[in-house]
């Protein structure tokens, strides 16, 4: 008993002072919905994606020791913060990526604080996480809710809808959406008449629709994701919402979303996004290679490209600091410090509230007869030059930023 | 028509000496008190908090025979009672946890009172609908935060001596909690209240026609394992630093019941063996997803069909011991 | 009056006719769940999980075989008939004679394993399933607009059930079902098959679930999990409407699914626990049930 005990505190001084040499050890977590409304956006797209990161950062022909492991956290926010606590605590993962929901990605968040680890969201929207919910130890990448806020709805507005109706997912990411939305929409004239609040999977949207329809708003604006969105976009197509003079303005639309609906629903819809796998020649590349591995050799979203370009940032700061401290303020201040560059999301950089910079597009779904190939989905209409498409520092309410 | 309450052994008992019954308890205490050395802490305490759940359910359907499939109302109501105590009145840990056993014990009191008039299938139906509308006021109520549930809750410094934070003395303020519950509940059973209980059980007709108050006695068990539940809520929601909508929902009313059956409803111990195993199960199974579910229906089969008394249960009946 | 109440006469009518539509389902649903409680006295949780099966019969049955929809429609039922025939033969004979509530414990594990093996194989997320051509499109009410799928389930649940009322409790296959489910020793001396009464009735409730599964496959998407919240829902309104009485299933799901419509019109957050509140007075004042007999 006694040598047990003995061992146990022995045990615990080493694992309590952690802050060992630096070493060339790095094990990545991916914290992702594995299996749910959201699994197609990221899933295990985004294991993938950050496997392949490790394997271009060519790490490991340096003698670095690089794993990944992944978790499926339900869509709910206790799971995923319980995941990541043991993660950190017994399984040594440095860094947390993926985590395509912003309800699991500010309790993550709060966790990586605490345990001084990596938090890089690539998944979520949520731009809180930038701002009243920043910390030293989140990166939070690929977009969020102001990017798309002020993509599709900016130019929504400025096209003549000046009455909106908001179908909202009943959390933070529908919440912050909706916020970031309204104020877009009231900046540039327009009027929010009337909302309505949903709970996550909820399979059928008749009754909310039909509230939609009697708001006689100009714009129906579906504040939320995945499963969520192509269930309101289907059933608004059957029961006549867009025949009835009103539009959809899906804010947060992913390609595999278009594919699930198919070309002949979701022709014509606006949306924002940060990353297109048929851009340019850099992100085709990468596409390509990524949806031969992919099963059902399915082209990646955006959020599956920022897990990729996060790992290749973080394990390129890694390198740049010669060593793993398996310290996760260091290495995100960092990851600040380095401009990023990848054929994905192009030259871009990270500032002191944790959001990375990098430029936005606006795409139109194209119609089944512009359609040449598979998977040749959007048709591009504007480009946001990356210093417009995310909130302005100044109006950021992150303690990191000196004022 | 009485239908027999599923329960452990209706046969005369296992003639109990107060030697085994401190053995077992001695044993119990001693495993728990040496397992952080072990294993890995948190999942203990969430373990710990589970297994007074069990117990506080197993009070119903072991000890008085009723199935409530609507407990999880009184396990998450603490939850979030004590989060915003904590968490926003800034309230120390045992006033937050105190909160939490009020209000589900308020909540258990009215639940029961509707509850209790009817007995078996209605008894479980209605337990389950109102633990739907717990779980539906709970999802829409502001300070819940719906999907987001309650974030970050402090943990604090108990009676201002303990800081919670440091992980072995959270880790032993939990068990000091889970083994006074559990005595509350060895004690409740092993008594003449506890004896009229058994005999509400065994025959309700005839415990009326004795003179005994019976809905009375059933409303008491009732709120005794509301307000115990709350405890392990209160509890559970200080350690994680959180509460969600998880813990309301009727999913977790089926998990307390497979921890009950799997352990072995109407045994002291059984309950606490089953959550052992459950959390154990969902820990580390976790990365193979919703085989969990799976494993966790095919143990709710297995055990009503072959393996009715439970793992304690089994063992008591084997080895003719009183667990 | 609409002025008075303060919503306009399209809303009202609006949600309404839907939940005139889900009331379809609640009633569907709960007449199998209230067939398998008044015969064999088996809380059948895995009621949702089946209900999902059918669905994804339907499916299966589009992509695998390119059975459309009224293919389905016949076979799907057949085909979950047969699950629940298995199921009563390989499980609930064993458990027969023990306390109902063992019932519900198994059926709520079998739930689980069926709905979590779907989940592992499919995901979370829904396969489509298009609305039959015929059946597409609608028409503008005034009101609203209806598409006509909606229609057809209102009218086709309605029949369904009507003839399933009509065939138990007025026909001789019913009498006998009824007999063998209040003393089945007694109609068993009488030379009828109780034991394959009693797979056979569990069988049909299980194909009404599948049936129900089949007309929601259009509306919803086709989920691992689509029965799993529905299933509380459609207890509460079995409990409402009598655990035994067929009639007053089919009655308290149409009209719970029209409260449920006017709750969301007045005061939407609580549209999800209006049926619960109205078990809880119901069961205070009629434990029975509004159309039950006493237990």
């Amino acid at each position: 008993m006694r040598s047990q005990v003995a061992f146990g505190f022995l045990a615990g001084l080493l694992l309590a002072n952690a802050a060992l040499a630096d070493d060339k050890v790095v094990k990545i977590g991916n914290l992702d919905d594995m299996s749910g409304l959201y699994s197609d956006i990221g899933g295990l797209g985004s294991s993938l994606a950050a496997q392949m990161a490790i394997e271009d950062s060519g790490l490991t022909k340096k003698g670095w020791t690089i794993d990944v492991v992944g978790a499926d956290h339900q869509n709910k926010a206790d799971v995923a913060a319980g995941i990541a606590r043991k993660w950190f605590d017994e399984e040594k993962v440095d860094a947390i990526v993926g985590l395509d929901n912003s309800a699991t990605a500010l309790a993550v968040s709060q966790v990586g604080k605490e345990k001084n680890g990596v938090v890089i969201p690539s998944g979520a929207a949520s731009s809180a996480l930038t701002n009243k919910a920043c910390n030293a130890n989140t990166i939070h990448w690929t977009y969020d809710t102001f990017a798309l806020a002020n993509g599709t709805g900016k130019s929504m507005v400025k096209a003549g809808g000046d009455s909106w109706f908001f179908i909202t997912a009943d959390y933070a990411f529908g919440h912050d959406l909706q916020n970031d939305t309204t104020a877009v929409v009231q900046a540039n004239g327009g009027k929010v008449v009337g909302s309505v609040n949903v709970p996550i999977n909820t399979p059928d949207f008749s009754s909310y629709l039909l509230q939609a329809q009697n708001s006689k708003a100009k714009i129906v604006a579906l504040a939320n994701a995945g499963g969520d969105t192509t269930n309101s976009i289907k059933q608004a197509h059957e029961f006549g919402l867009t025949a009835g003079g009103q539009k959809l303005a899906a804010l947060l639309l992913f390609i595999s979303d278009v594919n699930a609906l198919g070309l002949e629903v979701a022709q014509g819809l606006s949306l924002t996004a940060t990353f297109y796998w048929d851009l340019n020649d850099g992100t085709r590349e990468f596409s390509k290679r990524f949806s031969e591995r992919m099963k059902n050799h399915a082209m990646p979203t955006m959020t599956q490209a920022g897990v990729y370009s996060s790992v290749l940032h973080y394990l390129k700061a890694l390198e740049a600091l010669g060593g793993n401290p398996h310290d996760g303020a260091k290495v995100i201040a960092k990851m600040k410090e380095l401009p990023t560059d990848d054929p994905l999301f192009g030259k871009g950089y990270i500032r002191a509230d944790g959001r990375k910079i990098h430029p936005a597009y606006l795409f139109e779904v194209k119609t089944p007869a512009e359609s040449k190939y598979p998977w040749d989905y959007y048709k591009l209409v504007a480009t946001i030059p990356a210093e417009e498409a995310f909130r302005p520092l100044a109006q950021s309410e992150c303690p990191l930023v000196k004022k | 028509m009485t239908t027999s309450a599923p329960s452990a052994s209706s046969q005369a008992p296992a003639r109990r000496s107060a030697r085994e019954e401190i053995t077992a308890f001695v044993v119990m205490t001693a495993l728990f008190a040496a397992a952080p050395l072990a294993v890995y802490p948190f999942f203990m305490m969430q373990a710990l908090c589970f297994a007074l759940f069990a117990c506080a359910f197993n009070l119903l359907i072991g000890y008085v025979g009723l199935l409530s499939f609507g407990h999880a109302m009184f396990l998450g109501t603490a939850g979030y009672l004590s989060a915003h105590a904590a968490r926003v009145w800034g309230l120390a840990p045992e006033l937050s946890i105190l909160f939490g056993v009020v209000g589900s014990t308020a909540l258990g009191v009215v639940t029961g009172a509707l509850a209790i008039r009817r007995q078996g299938i209605y008894f479980a139906m209605i337990t389950l609908a109102l633990s739907q509308m717990i779980y539906f006021f709970c999802l829409e109520a502001p300070f819940t935060h719906g999907e987001d549930g309650i974030q970050g809750v402090p943990q604090g410094v108990l009676l201002g001596l303990i800081p919670l934070s440091n992980p072995w003395a959270l880790y032993y303020v939990v068990l000091t909690i889970f083994l006074i519950g559990f005595f509350v509940i060895y004690r409740t059973v092993n008594s003449p209240f506890g004896e009229v209980l058994k005999a509400i059980r065994e025959n309700e007709p005839r415990a009326v026609s004795l003179g005994y108050r019976v809905d009375q006695y059933k409303l008491a068990a009732f709120v005794l394992s509301a307000a115990l539940s709350g405890l392990a809520g209160g509890t559970k929601a200080i350690v994680a630093q959180n509460a969600s909508l998880t813990d309301v929902h009727y999913s977790m009313s089926g998990e307390v019941v497979l921890m009950t059956l799997l352990g072995g409803m109407g045994t002291i111990y059984g309950p606490v063996v089953g959550a052992l195993i459950l959390v154990a199960m969902q820990n580390y199974l976790a990365q193979y997803g919703q085989w969990v579910t799976v494993i966790q229906g095919v143990i709710f089969v297995v055990c009503v069909l072959l393996f009715r008394r439970g793992v304690v249960g089994e063992i008591a009946h084997r080895f003719k011991l009183s667990l | 009056m609409f002025a008075a109440l303060a919503v306009s006469p399209q809303a009202l009518f609006g949600q309404l006719l839907l939940g005139l539509i889900n009331g379809a389902f609640y009633a569907l649903l709960s007449l199998g769940l209230a067939v398998i409680f008044g015969m064999l006295n088996i809380v059948n949780f895995a009621h949702g999980a089946l209900y999902m099966m059918g669905a994804f019969c339907a499916y299966f049955l589009l992509k695998d075989f390119g059975l459309d929809y009224w293919y389905a429609l016949v076979l799907a039922p057949l085909i979950m008939g047969v699950v629940g025939a298995l199921i009563e033969r390989l499980f609930l004979k064993r458990i027969a004679g023990l306390d109902h509530l063992y019932g519900l414990l198994l059926t709520f594990g079998l739930a689980l394993i069926i709905q979590g093996v779907f989940q592992n194989y499919f995901g979370s997320s829904g396969l489509p399933y298009a609305i039959p051509p015929a059946l597409s499109g609608g028409r503008n009410l005034g009101f609203m607009f209806l598409p006509n799928y909606r229609a057809w389930v209102v009218a086709f649940s309605l029949i369904v059930c009507l003839a399933t009322w009509f065939m138990i409790e007025r026909t001789k296959l019913g009498a006998y079902l009824r007999a063998a489910t209040e003393n089945p020793t007694l109609v068993r001396a009488f030379g009828i098959n109780v034991p394959r009464m009693i797979t056979l009735t569990y069988a049909f409730g299980v194909a009404l679930a599948g049936l129900a599964g089949v007309l929601a496959a259009p509306i919803n998407q086709v989920r691992p999990l689509m029965g799993a919240d529905f299933i509380i829902v459609v207890f509460a309104v079995v409990v409402i409407g009598g655990m035994g009485s067929i009639m007053g299933s089919i009655v308290t799901g149409f009209v719970l699914g029209v409260v449920e419509g006017l709750t969301k019109v007045f005061y939407p957050e609580a549209s999800n626990t209006v049926v619960f509140v109205i078990m809880a007075i119901v069961l205070l004042i009629k434990p029975a049930g509004l159309f039950g007999r006493a237990p």
